[in-house]
């Protein structure tokens, strides 16, 4: 582990850099195929609408793993992730069009723990909705 | 029919998946994360890691075959069809890496029905080929209850 950022520079309410990531139908695909995905409503139009959602929605571990970006990106190396976990509050529909799904999503230091690690809450965005719930990473600090 | 709550606890037998280099490669290129340490083998060095990290999230592509016997198990009754991802953890021992041979075992962590919705956590220690922890996860699944 060779997190860059020191404990002794963090306190609760540190900020993180916030990021924002798009999502597109292709983005879906590519995930199906990396990840084994391949549950139709991830995909399939027709399915989706059918069993009563907006659209074709995002894999929820997409957006996990776009939203955990914003702690390995900050703490300089992504070994030093010790605890991730999040709920799926709301879904992430993604059109069939070029602009695809803006995902928002910020994070803050909200405990310092013992041994230079400390928990972060993110908070996602999509379209006015918070799509992820109870997101909380434990990060092992320098 | 509602989910069997007697199988909480029941384990399925171990799978084991060995992590390659392009995998990882693949599955950061998917989640569009450029960070040195899932590409770049001499990134990861610098950093004291024996070979490529995995970005946290792969652990799902480690668990899946494991849990898909879990959720395949005709004895739990749960009906995949109207299954939502409720919510997913992970809690590391250390990080997966490339050249890691991992061996996982899953087991019906809870199992319940809240008002027609059938709720299972499978839980899934990943360790290594030690017998050394890696990674548990537990991923919760919610089966909608039919509508009227």
């Amino acid at each position: 582990m060779a997190a860059t950022v020191k404990a002794s520079t963090v306190e609760v309410g540190t900020e993180l850099p916030g990021q924002s990531f798009v999502l597109r139908r292709v983005d879906l695909v590519k995930y199906a195929g990396a990840s084994g995905d391949f549950n139709v409503i991830h995909w399939n139009e027709r399915v989706a609408t059918e069993v009563g959602l907006p659209n074709v929605i995002a894999h929820g571990m997409l957006t996990m793993a776009e939203a955990i970006r914003v702690v390995t990106d900050w703490c300089g190396d992504p070994a030093a992730i010790v605890d991730y976990g999040t709920k799926f509050t709301k879904p992430v529909p993604v059109p069939d069009d070029d602009a695809g799904a803006l995902v928002e999503v910020s994070g803050k230091v909200i405990e310092v723990l013992d041994d230079a690690r400390v928990k972060v809450e993110l908070t996602t965005m999509c379209d006015g909705a918070k799509v992820l719930g109870m997101c909380r990473a434990v990060v092992q600090l320098a | 029919m509602a989910v069997n709550v007697d199988l909480v606890g029941k384990q399925y037998p171990p799978q084991t998946f060995e992590v390659g280099r392009e995998k990882i490669r693949e599955f950061a290129a998917a989640v569009g994360d450029g960070n040195p340490v899932y590409v770049d083998v001499e990134a990861a060095r610098a950093l004291g890691h024996p070979d490529l990290v995995a970005p946290p999230t792969f652990a799902v592509v480690v668990t899946r075959g494991p849990q898909i016997a879990v959720i395949d198990d005709p004895e739990l009754g749960l009906d995949f069809s109207r299954v939502v991802h409720g919510d997913q953890k992970f809690h590391f021992t250390r990080p997966i890496v490339a050249g890691d041979v991992l061996s996982t075992t899953s087991s019906v962590s809870s199992a319940r029905s809240v008002a027609g919705n059938d709720i299972v956590t499978i839980r899934s220690d990943v360790a290594d080929a030690v017998g050394s922890p890696v990674v548990s996860v537990f991923a919760t699944l919610v089966a909608r209850a039919v509508e009227d």
